[in-house]
């Protein structure tokens, strides 16, 4: 591999640019793909595409031999809106599993970098700060404030975007309450569906270390299967 | 450390910006129970040290000895563990899965 190869890549991941890596087992050449461009390896582009829609890489078999696909897809990344002691847990565990986190809090004695050290925070409005961010189906978006002030901005504009996940903090009474505001201001049921809640798989969790676990085992679940089963979500609290 | 951590290439790259010669390794198949998915990344230096994961620990130590061949000679190489192999016992791979690695220098920069 030659070192632009590398660096390249390196670069694209940094401005969450999805790409593959093309690498002929037989030739020993090397090729970058970009599925917006569709340049290279026209008679590969449907696998191309699959592996990145399905985040897998593989060997594709062709008439030249082995062709080995390696996917790049954009790192993930969660957006936290709440920087409650929930999110303290969740922030860090978050990046263990290989997210970006950023803060979203117009409190700002709670969006503070003596409470979130290692993530990057912005204290201001969901509504202004998300626009900012920019939403793509890498991104997931995690409601924690339990303040409708707060978290219906941050719920209006995820749920118009396509991030793969959305999850908000809250009984089903809380939840059915919210769906119903958010349904007053004009927003589609089929929209207001993306959003689980309340939160989490149901693990007993306690505590906010535990709710933690709950949420990201839920975004995981998302993540890799799509969908997450009904009866392992929590029942009303 | 995932094998596809995010901050794995970053770090590739800033080896090479200090001059150093690296490999990386690629896992390109898997079979069974392999720890790491395929497209996951180890990256190895000329002095032995590696950043990534291809196994969840069991051959890369086995792998991170073949980079260095792989970076003096400049030659690709296709490695192959799995438990019916001899010397994959040796080296640990003992969950049962198998895997095949892609190891390549990575050329273009002093060399």
């Amino acid at each position: 591999m030659k070192a632009e190869v590398l660096r390249q890549l390196a670069s694209d991941l940094a401005q969450r640019r999805a790409v593959v890596l093309a690498s002929d087992l037989k030739s020993g050449a090397r090729q970058l793909i970009y599925p917006e461009t569709g340049k290279g390896l026209a008679h590969l582009q449907n696998l191309i595409a699959d592996a990145l829609r399905s985040d897998r890489s593989g060997i594709v078999d062709t008439p030249e031999g082995e062709i080995f696909l390696n996917v790049f897809n954009p790192p993930l990344r969660m957006i936290i809106v709440g920087a409650v002691h929930a999110a303290q847990s969740l922030a860090p565990m978050a990046q263990i599993a290989g997210f970006s986190v950023i803060i979203v809090d117009p409190r700002e004695a709670f969006a503070t970098a003596e409470r979130f050290p290692d993530q990057e925070i912005m204290a201001t409005w969901p509504d202004e700060a998300l626009p900012k961010i920019g939403f793509d189906a890498r991104t997931c978006l995690v409601a924690l404030t339990h303040d409708p002030k707060i978290d219906d901005l941050a719920l209006a504009v995820a749920v118009a975007s396509p991030c793969f996940y959305i999850g908000a903090l809250g009984s089903s009474r809380t939840h059915a309450a919210r769906l119903e505001r958010l349904a007053g201001h004009g927003i589609a049921p089929d929209r207001l569906a993306r959003i689980h809640g309340p939160i989490g798989l149901d693990i007993g969790a306690r505590g906010p270390t535990e709710i933690a676990v709950s949420i990201l085992a839920e975004v995981v679940a998302v993540l890799r299967r799509g969908v997450v089963r009904t009866e392992s979500k929590i029942g009303a609290a | 450390m995932s094998g596809r951590d995010r901050t794995l290439l970053p770090a590739a790259a800033a080896w090479l910006d200090e001059g150093r010669k690296i490999a990386v390794a690629t896992v390109i198949g898997t079979w069974g129970s392999a720890p790491q998915p395929a497209g996951s990344l180890l990256i190895i230096d000329a002095d032995g040290n590696f950043i990534g994961s291809v196994s969840g620990g069991c051959v890369e130590g086995e792998v991170v000895m073949e980079a260095q061949g792989v970076i003096k000679s400049g030659e690709t190489k296709i490695l192959e563990y799995g438990v019916a192999d001899e010397t994959a016992w040796k080296v640990g791979l003992a969950c049962g899965g198998a895997i095949r690695i892609l190891l390549e220098p990575v050329t273009g920069e002093g060399s």
